[in-house]
């Protein structure tokens, strides 16, 4: 076991090393180790996860493409298809701000570019610690020029996101990016390698020594912030993105393609041995004629080099032909440097020497899969029922709990953040950033697309079964409340360290979560990604499974938003307030004391008939505003619904007619209640309609004017709550 | 009345032809086609950056984006490509040109147009809607806006605080150039309405001539309905309406 330390500074373990050994019947060497290690790190094979990612539910009747490939894809009819995914960068954001989440957009678009698409709207989700301190700032203002800088080149909007904040993300910041793409149904493209013999051809930037191990580190904590492995981030380059993607569009338009995979993590090494397993072939891949940016670079760094902006296409040896012309026409690199081979096995060439023959099965299916050890955290126990009179001992003014939860920076507006992407172009952007969700149209069509992502990972910690539920369900009412039909899932699951037990507890109770919702709501989960080791030495973040959702408007006249219109139209409350106060926003600001705390509830089967009672309205009465109820609870919503951009309008609040035991409900985050706002004469027709379908139904005041008023307490001008609201994020 | 006479012009109207250049990185070239082919129903097509020559064109228009990735200085690598020689000498000889955003920044490397358009003041890019007064209606661009009319347009940039030196502000001024500035939903120039810093709060201008314009707003963004803005519409119109 003469390598066994190089293995070992390779972040293989001991064990896993012997395993090795006996699957080559011999000791790999230093190229060998370096190209295994890669693919047998958490961030690519999955090996703790990949256990419980099976039992989710990934089949629709709308899935052409679940887990396994570069993104998933659902069919939304006339021959179209949509390509999504999510993806983490938390790592790489963390030691180099700028290009860590640059790079993030890059790689996540080339996953969606890949397999056919063009892709047509960004997101992203990212969590950060305490706001008001300057190293926190600072992080946030590199993350948000490095997603703008990235895609705003691109020309893709950034259309929607979240962004949180919380202790436990203090050095360990996430960077979620998601992309989405649409494709014909007959024009959708896969990372495989068929037919031995095919030529395998390099594409787009050439190869140097950035993100060299990317993956190996981002399957590590962070012992400390002085020895950050800086060469570990790939340097990202949107220019050259943007002539890749469009010479690769003008490729997929030609003949012969036989398969095509971004080269993200791992580079070459993954999607070479990716695209062989997926076909059950081997491949030959010769580094000679591999197109450098560093002259002296060695073949393993350029086997684990992370370069950006490279794709790897196996083409049908007849149709060389067009490959060189379209590359050359957008001035990238188009090489010969491998080609498809019987023999499964992954084979590297260097020096005319082989210096990596090794069996394709024990990169992409050898490493072993962990059932880690699971124990449920000791703090969770003991949460005890909410009581009324507790609630009604606590002192609070209603008017300062509202004023203090829109400067909240969870609850405040993220317009300094989304002002730095282009959202527009494209100019497909109906419904922009601030609303429930994104909605982009599909020109020649009445369709339109809408797009949410959240997560809310107070209630995760406190629950990681019911929280990550949540997560689905607001998802889910984000795009009911948009005039949408909620399709499917991808996920961005962050955790901490998988070898602590009780992390892993969270992951698996997570996953429990988010297959119950996916199924009962019937939005299948068609692609993702699992990032683990997010910790350092003060701690673990929160559970933070980040649901991004896609969505259909069949008839954009359908298209619904947030924003109260009409004077003197009435406030609808769909769905019953209850004492939920479980990780709350208002917590935060009153005295409740740790013996009340609620459990969350969700009662998901209510929640959908709510939905599609919501779905249904749309579609029968005339409605001005929907918009869903979710952190800081009605009052909040009812805030951000006078915040209309086009025209501030006040509202007034019956409290009578709210029929709450207590005012404080009005700040209770109950899943699965919605604001909607129409005129009188509907609001009466939506009401018997409500109660033929069993539906909880409430005319709870009334729009107009320029005050938020609840009706004995107080009344503010709207517009004062609008600059508080706007001018709070802590940038 | 004007609407009327506006009737009569569109009836009697031939289909003009736009050539909008593409520069590797532009972005925006697609936005522009779909609002003067889908939405106006006039001939279009692109013209890649590596061509000698163009012919039968109307309009060229010099789309959003990034050319060449905005490296060395944005619209400085763009300025020098084989089209743009081209473009120059269209526009002197009297041929109409639209620089959006990206565009106007290479209208002014080309020289085409004075000044330079510099970082934001707040030195981050900006998306959003803006008002901007038409400050010159009698142009082959505006004709059929209002002076000094409010009209509200998207801006998305890094690079679009314009400046110029006193002697040029005089003579743009004198010369009636400046077409846009920013200013408030009321149509008042006011310090709060300027989203980039640019002097005068200037939006957009013409060469001296008046056939070349460079705006940093995007019309091409503010010409459906659906997307909350129709206001740009007009200016693509108002181009037609010259040119017949």
């Amino acid at each position: 076991m003469d390598n066994l330390p190089f293995a070992l500074e390779n972040g293989l373990t001991e064990k896993e090393y012997k395993i090795i050994i006996t699957k080559l019947s011999r000791e790999p060497n230093k190229n060998e180790i370096g190209v295994i290690a890669a693919m047998w790190s958490e961030h690519c094979s999955y090996k703790s996860s990949k256990f419980y990612l099976n039992q989710l539910p990934t089949r629709g009747k709308r899935v052409i493409q679940g887990p396994g490939e570069n993104a998933g894809i659902i069919d939304i009819g006339d021959n179209q298809c949509l390509v999504f995914k999510i993806e983490s960068h938390n790592h790489p954001s963390f030691i180099e701000p700028y290009q860590g989440a640059a790079t993030g957009v890059g790689g996540i678009l080339r996953d969606v570019f890949t397999m056919g698409a063009r892709p047509i709207a960004l997101m992203n989700s990212l969590r950060f610690g305490n706001p008001k301190k300057n190293s926190t700032k600072r992080l946030i203002k590199e993350v948000v020029s490095g997603i703008a800088g990235y895609g705003n080149c691109m020309g893709i909007p950034t259309v929607g996101g979240e962004i949180y904040f919380d202790n436990s993300y203090k050095g360990n910041p996430l960077v979620n990016a998601f992309a989405l793409g649409i494709t014909k149904k007959n024009k959708i493209f896969k990372g495989r390698a068929d037919g031995p013999g095919n030529p395998v051809f390099y594409l787009g930037a050439k190869t140097g020594k950035d993100g060299i191990k990317g993956a190996i580190m981002a399957s590590d904590i962070f012992e400390s912030e002085k020895n950050l492995d800086k060469p570990t981030v790939q340097i990202g380059d949107p220019f050259k993105e943007k002539l890749l993607l469009e010479a690769c569009l003008e490729l997929f338009n030609t003949e012969g393609i036989i398969g095509i995979q971004d080269m993200g993590a791992a580079g070459l090494t993954s999607s070479g041995s990716e695209m062989a397993s997926r076909s059950n072939n081997g491949i030959l891949l010769d580094l000679d004629k591999v197109p450098k940016r560093d002259l002296d670079i060695s073949a393993y760094e350029m086997l684990l080099s992370e370069s950006q902006e490279r794709m790897l296409l196996v083409l049908n040896k007849k149709n060389r032909k067009n490959i060189n012309k379209i590359f050359k026409k957008w001035n990238l690199d188009s090489t010969q440097i491998g080609e498809v081979i019987s023999k499964k096995n992954f084979i590297v060439k260097y020096n005319n020497k082989v210096v990596v023959d090794i069996p394709v099965s024990i990169l992409t299916k050898g490493c072993p899969i962990y059932k880690r050890p699971i124990k449920k955290p000791k703090s969770i126990k003991g949460l005890k029922k909410i009581n009324n009179a507790n609630l009604k001992k606590t002192k609070y003014d209603l008017k300062n709990l509202l004023i203090k939860l829109l400067k909240d920076e969870n609850i405040c507006s993220r317009e300094w953040i989304y002002n730095q992407f282009d959202y527009m172009v494209g100019t497909n952007t109906i419904t922009v950033p601030g609303s429930d969700s994104a909605v982009i149209r599909i020109k020649g069509t009445k369709k339109g697309v809408c797009l949410t992502t959240n997560c809310n990972s107070s209630y995760c910690n406190l629950d990681p079964n019911i929280g990550t539920s949540i997560a689905v369900a607001e998802s889910c009412r984000n795009i009911i409340a948009s005039g949408g039909e909620p399709l499917a899932i991808t996920n961005c699951l962050n955790f901490g360290n998988p070898e602590n037990s009780e992390i892993m507890w969270q992951f698996v109770e997570s996953i429990k979560g988010l297959s119950k919702a996916a199924k009962i709501f019937k939005t299948p989960v068609v692609s993702g990604n699992v990032s683990l080791y997010n910790e350092n030495k003060q701690g673990s973040i929160h559970p933070t499974p980040v649901i991004s959702m896609v969505g259909l408007i069949d008839d954009i006249k359908y298209l619904k938003n947030q924003w109260f219109k009409n004077e003197d139209d009435d406030i609808l409350l769909i769905g019953k307030l209850k004492n939920d106060f479980a990780g709350s926003q208002v917590l935060k600001y009153i005295n409740l004391k740790h013996k009340i705390t609620s459990p969350l509830t969700l009662n998901i089967k209510k929640h959908l008939e709510i939905n599609n009672f919501i779905y249904k309205i749309i579609r029968k009465f005339d409605i001005a505003s929907i918009h869903d109820i979710s952190e800081g609870g009605l009052l909040i919503a009812i805030a951000e619904s006078c915040f209309n951009p086009e025209k501030l309008i006040g509202a007034t609040i019956d409290q009578k007619m709210l029929n709450t035991d207590n005012e404080l409900k009005m700040f209770a985050e109950t899943q699965g209640c919605y604001i909607v706002s129409a005129k009188k004469s509907e609001s009466t027709k939506i009401k018997s309609f409500a109660k033929k379908n069993n539906i909880n139904v409430r005319i709870v005041g009334t729009v107009g004017g320029d005050a938020l008023s609840i009706k004995d307490s107080f009344s503010l001008k709207v517009s004062k709550l609008y600059d508080i609201w706007r001018q709070s994020f802590p940038s | 009345m004007k609407l009327l006479n506006n009737i009569k012009l569109k009836l009697k109207m031939r289909k003009i032809n736009f050539g909008i250049i593409q520069f590797p990185g532009s972005n925006c070239e697609q936005d522009c086609f779909n609002v003067i082919k889908n939405i106006l129903k006039q001939n279009c097509k692109y013209i890649w950056h590596d061509l000698n020559s163009f012919r039968n064109i109307d309009c060229i228009i010099i789309p959003g984006g990034f050319s060449y990735g905005d490296y060395l200085r944005t619209g400085a690598i763009a300025a020098q490509s084989k089209i743009s020689s081209k473009i120059k000498n269209f526009a002197n000889q009297g041929g109409t040109v639209v620089g959006i955003c990206n565009g106007f920044q290479i209208l002014t490397e080309l020289k085409l147009l004075p000044g330079i358009l510099l970082r934001n003041k707040s030195l981050n890019f900006i998306c959003k809607n803006t008002f901007i007064k038409v400050e010159n209606n009698e142009t082959r661009f505006t004709n059929l806006y209002e002076h000094n009319q409010a009209i509200r347009i998207p801006i998305a940039h890094a690079e679009g605080n314009f400046y110029l030196n006193k002697n040029e502000i005089d003579s743009i001024k004198k010369n009636s150039q400046i077409i846009f500035t920013y200013c408030d939903s009321e149509g008042n120039s006011t310090f709060e309405s300027n989203p980039n810093g640019s002097i005068l709060n200037i939006a957009g201008l013409s060469n001296k001539n008046g056939n070349v314009l460079g705006l940093m707003p995007h019309p091409e963004r503010a010409s459906e309905k659906i997307l909350g803005n129709v206001d740009g519409k007009k200016l693509f119109e108002s181009i037609i309406n010259y040119i017949n």
